[in-house]
């Protein structure tokens, strides 16, 4: 493990402003009624995992995210104005406006795809394994999912199969101590997660999310015994800040622990980290957030004035480019009727 | 007594009642107890019925329903509810390979008198995987009942009638319903189980449809009365049992057939009712029966495209036009 070098933290802190700032902006394009639909959950407070994660990571490397996955996503050098618009349902977005914020991806940065179905993306990672061994593309895929879908049978299928084949593989769970407004102790017995995945044979590690340096560690070592052939799993514990998706106000819960559970702030820790050590200035620090702050305004604007899809993309990427297209409803229709005027 | 109630309301009231009338009823899945279920359903019955009947569990769809077969074997009358219809991907061994068969393997000795209750429907750009109409497959899984309401009354009466059924019933609500409002009288003989409505008669057309296309179907009959063209829309309700018989004597009557769906065209219920309007009233069509039904496309999260794969009432109110001109 190298020790962190100076700039290691400023980019770390820089990644997760980027992803704290761009996530305020979703619930910004929300309010304004110009995001698509209202199933957008924000990973506010939760973004030292994926800044530390993706730090580890490859540019070979590939991974699936849950529905909270914004933040992986920029960390792994999204552009967010692409992402806004898909969050805003345009054409301009990743995924034409198809995908939305819950079905996001991009094949030229790894990213297989987020998914609305708790633990639907994990099974992938075994598959992008199998293609690495395969075809020696020295990758590791990761799967980040939430620690609801540590409730999922599927991932303990996949996490054998990992373990059985070797394969270069890493599960990330993102312990944000909820599922909906189901708190993890009232989902699960026994809460050391890693403890499930040494039992499968594979390497298991439990990290405070706090200090994003510690993920990132953690993330290397995991990954690095990955890309060996050994498979690894990691659970970063960190607080969901706010309610699920932007409609839910946490009724569920206490607004003592929700205070309590805010102090424990990735980007706030990092800024503090990086001031008391003498790393950087808080003036310099004030300047960057002002300058990532100005850079997510301008995903809003590009969101907004993006046009929708035009209403016969619908038919495009249910199969591939030059297949048969579906035929429309109306077709089917007109040609009934033309039939019987004749 | 007339209240007026929203279908959220009555679908919460049905098992209040249900419950308070039959304690070996259970609801189990996630978020029904604490959170009062992700559309609300089931608010505050935790605090009426406990949580040993309200029972919140982990995010595990297949043990859920695996779990309401067993407990629908062995004297509990359990509802079971996933969330969102789509997540019938996960579960659907469950229902289809244990809670549909069993009774038929067994010999009759045992049945699995258990609800799954769920939503589905386009309406709140969710996308791809929580928006689609997927009752098809449960109506091609024979040893399922299948009820959809479309009006408040039914939200009340099918779900309380679900809860009575030897057989296990799939009961599917439209999640852009539960927010309707209206007048209901509860105290009023509710229509019986697997028996069609007829929301409005007419002699130029019958449009046969169920769950939220019936109100595009009324208001597309609106428009078109406008025009001189009076239709019949017949509420199938539930979809299994099928009521035929109401179909076929309207169709019989009138001559000119269109159903309605939002599921996918292809092989859907629509493509079943029409081929059955098609082989059992021949003699009586003047032309063929028309499937308005959803495009065979997945759903988009962009509010245009979504709206465009799925049945409108201007839709409905154009090719029905056109069926008269
Ligand atoms: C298979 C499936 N079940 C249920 C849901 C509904 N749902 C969406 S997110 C969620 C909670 C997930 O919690 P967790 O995995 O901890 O992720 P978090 O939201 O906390 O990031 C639930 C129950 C779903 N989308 N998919
Ligand atoms: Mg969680």
């Amino acid at each position: 493990m190298d020790a962190p070098v100076n700039t290691n933290l400023l980019e770390l802190y820089r990644t997760m402003r980027r992803i704290r700032t761009f996530e305020e902006r979703v619930g910004e394009l929300f309010v304004r009624g110009q995001s698509a639909g209202s199933m957008l959950h924000l990973s506010i407070g939760e973004e030292s995992s994926a800044a530390g994660v993706c730090a580890a990571m490859k540019p070979q490397d590939t991974f699936t995210t849950h529905h909270r996955g914004h933040g992986i996503f920029l960390a792994r050098g999204a552009d967010p104005k692409r992402m806004m618009a898909e969050i805003g349902g345009k054409e301009t977005g990743y995924c034409r406006g198809k995908g939305g914020s819950m079905h996001i991806a991009d094949m030229a940065l790894g990213h297989l795809g987020a998914n609305a179905i708790v633990g639907g993306g994990i099974p992938a990672v075994i598959g992008a394994g199998l293609s690495s061994r395969h075809l020696k593309q020295d990758s590791v895929s990761i799967a980040f999912f939430g620690d609801g879908a540590m409730q999922q049978g599927i991932l303990y299928e996949s996490m054998n199969m990992a373990s059985l084949w070797n394969l270069p593989v890493l599960f990330v769970c993102i312990n944000n101590q909820y599922g909906m407004g189901t708190r993890i102790d009232q989902a699960t017995r026994n809460t050391a997660f890693d403890q499930r995945a040494k039992a499968f044979g594979l390497n298991g590690a439990v990290v405070d999310g706090l200090d994003v340096e510690e993920v990132q560690a953690a993330a290397r070592w995991l990954v690095d015994e990955a890309r060996a052939g050994k498979p690894g799993f990691l659970s970063v514990e960190v607080y969901r800040f706010f309610g699920h998706a932007r409609m839910d106000k946490s009724p569920y819960r206490e607004e003592a622990e929700e205070l309590e559970g805010r102090k424990k702030d990735p980007v706030l820790f990092a800024r503090n980290k990086l001031i008391d050590t003498g790393i950087e200035e808080e003036r310099i620090l004030d300047e960057l957030d002002k300058a990532i702050a100005a850079e997510m305004d301008a995903t809003i604007d590009f969101a907004v004035e993006s046009k929708a899809p035009p209403l016969g993309s619908m038919f495009k990427d249910v199969y591939a480019a030059g297949e048969p297209e579906p035929e429309s409803v109306r077709a089917r229709i007109d040609r009934v009727l033309a039939r019987d005027d004749a | 007594m007339m209240t007026s109630m929203t279908y959220r309301d009555a679908l919460r009231k049905a098992l209040d009642d249900a419950m308070t009338d039959d304690s070996s009823i259970v609801v189990i899945g996630e978020e029904v107890g604490r959170y009062g279920g992700a559309y609300g359903v089931t608010k505050d019955l935790i605090k009426i019925h406990g949580a040993d009947r309200l029972i919140d569990t982990p995010i595990s769809e297949p043990a859920i329903v695996g779990t309401a077969v067993g407990a629908a074997m062995t004297g509990l009358r359990p509802v079971a509810e996933l969330m969102y219809i789509d997540f019938l991907g996960m579960t659907m061994d469950q229902l289809a390979n244990q809670a549909a068969k069993i009774r038929y393997m067994f010999g009759g000795q045992i049945g699995v008198p258990m609800v799954l209750r769920t939503q589905g429907g386009t309406g709140r750009s969710a996308g791809a995987q929580h928006s689609q109409s997927l009752e098809a497959w449960v109506m091609h899984t024979p040893g399922l009942r299948l009820a959809m309401p479309a009006t408040v009354a039914d939200a009340y009466h099918l779900l309380r009638q679900s809860l009575t059924k030897p057989d296990p019933v799939v009961f599917i609500e439209h999640k852009a319903l539960y927010t309707r409002k209206e007048e209901i009288d509860l105290d009023a003989d509710p229509l019986p189980w697997g028996k069609a409505a007829v929301r409005r008669q007419g002699d130029d057309l019958v449009i046969v449809t169920y769950s939220r296309q019936v109100f595009y179907a009324l208001e597309a009959a609106d428009a078109l009365a406008r025009k001189g063209i009076e239709a019949t829309v017949i509420d199938l309700r539930t979809l299994n049992p099928l009521d035929f018989d109401t179909v076929r004597e309207h169709v019989e009557r009138v001559g000119k057939a269109m159903v309605v769906s939002e599921g996918v065209m292809t092989s859907g219920v629509a493509a079943e009712l029409a081929a059955r309007i098609s082989e059992e009233c021949f003699d009586f069509l003047e032309q063929p029966v028309l499937r308005v039904a959803g495009e065979d496309i997945p759903i988009s999260v962009s509010q245009e495209l979504e709206s465009g794969s799925v049945p409108s009432a201007r839709m409905i109110a154009d090719v029905a036009a056109r069926m008269m001109a």
